[in-house]
């Protein structure tokens, strides 16, 4: 095996009562993909933090090339020439590529020097390994895959040997992904180290060459990626036997619930985003639509939920018909029996600022349980939260702890609980695991289908194909706004990616 | 050419009117273009042109007062960093503070020192900023048009004049040409990128709080030693809240800026020139209208006119390292 580039010899680090990091030891081999998996929350983003010179380990000794070092700042860990992407870019918005590869590693106190210098630095990166990009564009114009390549660039502007991703893929559409994929490889070959943070396995599987796992603050296992399997990782990361596919038995659709018709919706710049869609729901029954990001979904679910106004067509709910000119009412429509988990939670799901317990009432504030008089029912709502935090299992368990302070998982199981439990006919899910960990996964997964076996309509949006097969009773598939093909649950995964690909949707056009 | 002369006229108090507002400007657009709200800039001039006043009248000397009306003005800044960035506080109370602290010890410090009623020594010639006549401004005084032009306009200002106009060219320059400018830009949009990239923000920020303490030290010196010859009370009567609508007005660029500050300073003299007497056709306008007509103006051109202003995005918020 290759030297090892860097090396994590008993890392702790705590932050107040809370022991991040427990006796880390890493070793990463020279010139390979290495991958590190865990739940939200298991210590993975602390652990490069303090190889990025972010936190400082409590104790422990980090070796880079062999030699122990000391990496007390960023600079410290730049100058050893590790560079780091992390999950939310650290770019400025407003400034060009160029502008942004050069903050902080400008080569003249003027700019003039430094951008002449990087223009042609970047020219040569850009040569090496196929990363383009134009040096001239302003970063908010660039779509998140280019943003992200922006970030790695930087990196290697940098003269960054060993590069750290965290969590890359949670921002990206599948086809961004498989690229990113494609750049690491391409890395790896001219001699990079990298190394993986992520909670998706299946990425891991694809790329990484070893892989670790922690789970609460410790490292549990090494493995080398081709002798072990997903579910031994899973296992691994959860600490129990997790199902990878739900089990679930023959749905027993009922009445149709909701009813889509000829539905079109246009963005803000008049795109017509979704176009002509027409489905069914029908109660006891769960309807997957699948669907590389960006293809209308996101404004179909909008429309339906009364957040965005449709430019012609019908929503049925319980045989009755929504406005949809931008008056309806989402407030109205949970009185009629439609829940919705949103897509976004942090910006529409959620006050990230509010309690656990006002969150798990928002948008039922107005109900008469959580109300005495015109006051809110603060013991109710308190007793309700708790009642909803046992049922889910929420944790930390404490209904008075801000929001932002749980993580995405039990910050979607938040969503969940409130919508589920207002007992709605039909419930529409966006999304309804991302960036959540594998053992939240199966939970979310087995309620969903607790719903539909009471005879409840669910409609789940997903971009995890996985996700949508081990959901869904009918598969519907949307590409460029438009309801392709409707496939049933054991349809495969290559049918279902050309179909979103839009091959046979181009070729029925011919 | 009565007319003409009344024009250059107000033309040249136009100039004296808005040198303090546009210093006080371009000091705040260092600040909030590093991201931190500096609503402080009145209390800063305030001190700086009690400081300037005092130590000029003592140490007999306009350089010395200078210095030290930048050197309590750039305090008063880091006490505003201090509480803002290294304590994390709230932008907004913090130049609050400072603005109810300079209008408070400058009157019972000057009371105490000179008991003149909160004033300063009245200053002797050799203790203020002279104004600098160019070459053959005399000469050429009485050719019509050019003449005026150059030697009521051009000539005749005291230093401090030409240096606050000599620093918004150099301000877009450090801004959009130097490395600190790009850093400062950064870290007003997205400190984190800057923490990352290994440069510490709180640093950065500090040195565009040092920038803004200077220019408003100058903006103080100018009131108390230029424009009037000693320190009264309260003598910056909200030009620091003007130059702040400047700076929004200005989008946070330093060209704009001089030309909202000379807007307002236009305003300022246009409604001194007419107090009192009626203007066609309107009538006679009260003189409390034309004062507010910069903030009339500001919140009109805001609404619609310019487009909107987007802050720094980083503006007032304390940069945290996120856990």
């Amino acid at each position: 095996m290759a030297q090892a580039a860097i090396e994590l010899i008993g890392i702790n680090k705590s932050f107040g009562a809370v022991r991040a990091n427990r006796d880390i030891n890493l070793e990463v081999a020279r010139g390979t993909i290495h991958g590190i998996v865990g739940e939200n929350g298991a210590g993975k983003s602390t652990l490069m933090s303090i190889l990025y010179g972010f936190y400082q380990a409590d104790s422990g000794e980090i070796r880079v090339g062999g030699k122990p070092v000391s990496i007390s700042t960023s600079n410290d860990a730049i100058a050893l020439g590790i560079g780091m992407v992390h999950q939310h870019f650290m770019l400025v918005d407003n400034f060009t590529v160029l502008e942004n590869i050069i903050l902080g590693a400008e080569s003249d106190a003027l700019l003039k020097k430094s951008i002449a210098k990087a223009r042609s630095e970047l020219d040569r990166l850009e040569r090496e390994y196929g990363l383009e990009v134009d040096p001239d564009a302003v970063i908010e114009e660039l779509p998140v895959g280019l943003q992200q390549r922006v970030e790695i660039l930087k990196a290697l502007y940098r003269g960054a040997e060993i590069l750290i991703l965290d969590e890359p893929t949670g921002v990206l559409t599948p086809a961004e992904a498989d690229h990113l994929f494609r750049i690491l490889k391409q890395l790896k070959d001219q001699g990079k180290t990298i190394v993986l943070i992520t909670h998706k396995l299946r990425e891991i599987m694809a790329i990484t060459d070893t892989v670790s796992v922690m789970r609460q603050g410790t490292m549990v296992a090494t493995r080398v990626t081709k002798e072990t399997t997903v579910g031994e990782l899973a296992e691994l990361m959860v600490g129990r036997r997790v199902l990878l596919r739900v089990e679930k038995g023959q749905s027993e659709a009922g009445a149709v619930k909701l009813s889509v018709k000829n539905l079109t919706v246009k963005d803000s710049r008049g795109v017509t985003m979704v176009d002509n869609v027409s489905f069914d729901v029908r109660g006891g029954e769960i309807v997957g639509i699948a669907g590389v990001a960006g293809n209308g979904q996101s404004e179909l679910l909008e429309a339906i939920s009364g957040i965005r106004h449709a430019v012609s067509g019908e929503v049925m709910l319980d045989g009755k018909p929504i406005d949809l000119t931008g008056k309806a009412d989402p407030g109205e429509l949970r009185d009629r029996g439609l829940a919705h988990v949103p897509e976004d939670r942090h910006h529409v799901g959620l006050v990230l600022a509010f309690e656990e317990n006002e969150n798990s009432i928002l948008g039922y504030h107005d109900d008469e349980r959580y109300l005495k008089g015109p006051f809110l029912d603060i013991d109710a709502i308190m007793a309700d939260a708790k009642d909803k935090i046992e049922k889910y299992d929420i944790r930390p368990g404490n209904p008075r702890l801000k929001t932002a302070n749980f993580s995405g998982g039990n910050q979607q199981k938040i969503v969940l609980a409130r919508e589920m439990e207002q007992d709605p006919g039909v419930l529409i899910v966006g999304q309804p695991t991302r960036g959540v960990d594998v053992g939240a996964i199966e939970f979310i997964h087995k309620r969903l289908i607790a719903m539909r076996d009471q005879g409840k309509a669910v409609l789940v949006v997903s971009v995890e194909l996985d996700e949508i097969r081990s959901l869904s009773d009918r598969i519907l598939v949307m590409f460029a706004g438009r309801v392709v093909g409707e496939r049933g649950p054991d349809a495969t995964e290559g049918e279902l990616g050309l179909l979103m690909a839009g091959v046979e949707h181009q070729e029925a056009a011919e | 050419m009565d007319m003409f002369n009344a024009i250059i006229q107000v033309l040249d108090s136009t100039i004296r009117l808005s040198v303090p507002l546009l210093l006080a400007c371009l000091a705040g657009l260092y600040s909030e273009r590093a991201g931190i709200f500096d609503i402080g800039l009145e209390g800063k001039m305030l001190v700086g042109a009690f400081a300037g006043a005092s130590a000029a009248a003592v140490f007999h000397s306009a350089l010395i007062g200078l210095g030290t009306a930048v050197l309590i003005s750039v305090a008063f800044a880091l006490v505003h960093g201090f509480a803002s960035i290294t304590h994390r506080g709230n932008q907004i109370v913090s130049g609050v503070a400072i603005n109810f602290i300079a209008a408070g010890s400058t009157i019972i410090l000057g009371q105490a020192w000179f008991q003149q009623g909160g004033r300063t020594p009245a200053l002797q010639p050799g203790e203020r900023f002279a104004a600098i006549t160019w070459p053959g401004a005399d000469a050429i005084k009485d050719v019509p048009i050019i003449g005026p032009i150059y030697a009521e306009l051009i000539s005749g200002h005291s230093i401090l004049v030409y240096f606050a106009f000599a620093m918004v060219p150099f301000t877009w320059w450090v801004l959009f040409r130097t490395r600190f400018g790009l850093r400062m830009r950064a870290v007003g949009e997205n400190p984190a990128a800057v923490d990352t990239a290994g440069i510490s923000v709180a640093w950065l920020r500090y040195r565009a709080l040092i920038c803004t303490g200077v220019l408003t030290g100058v903006a103080g010196a100018y009131l108390s030693m230029v424009q009037n010859g000693g320190f009264v009370k309260d003598m910056t009567a909200g030009k620091g809240y003007i130059a702040l609508a400047a700076l929004i007005f200005a989008k946070w660029k330093p060209v704009n800026a001089m030309f909202a500050c000379l807007l307002f300073g236009f305003l300022d003299a246009a409604a001194i020139r007419l107090q009192g007497s009626p203007l066609p056709i309107i009538g006679k306008v009260p003189v409390q209208f034309m004062q507010a007509l910069p903030y009339v103006l500001t919140v009109i051109l805001l609404a619609g006119f310019i487009g909107k202003a987007i802050p720094p995005r980083a503006g007032g918020v304390p940069y945290v390292k996120e856990r």
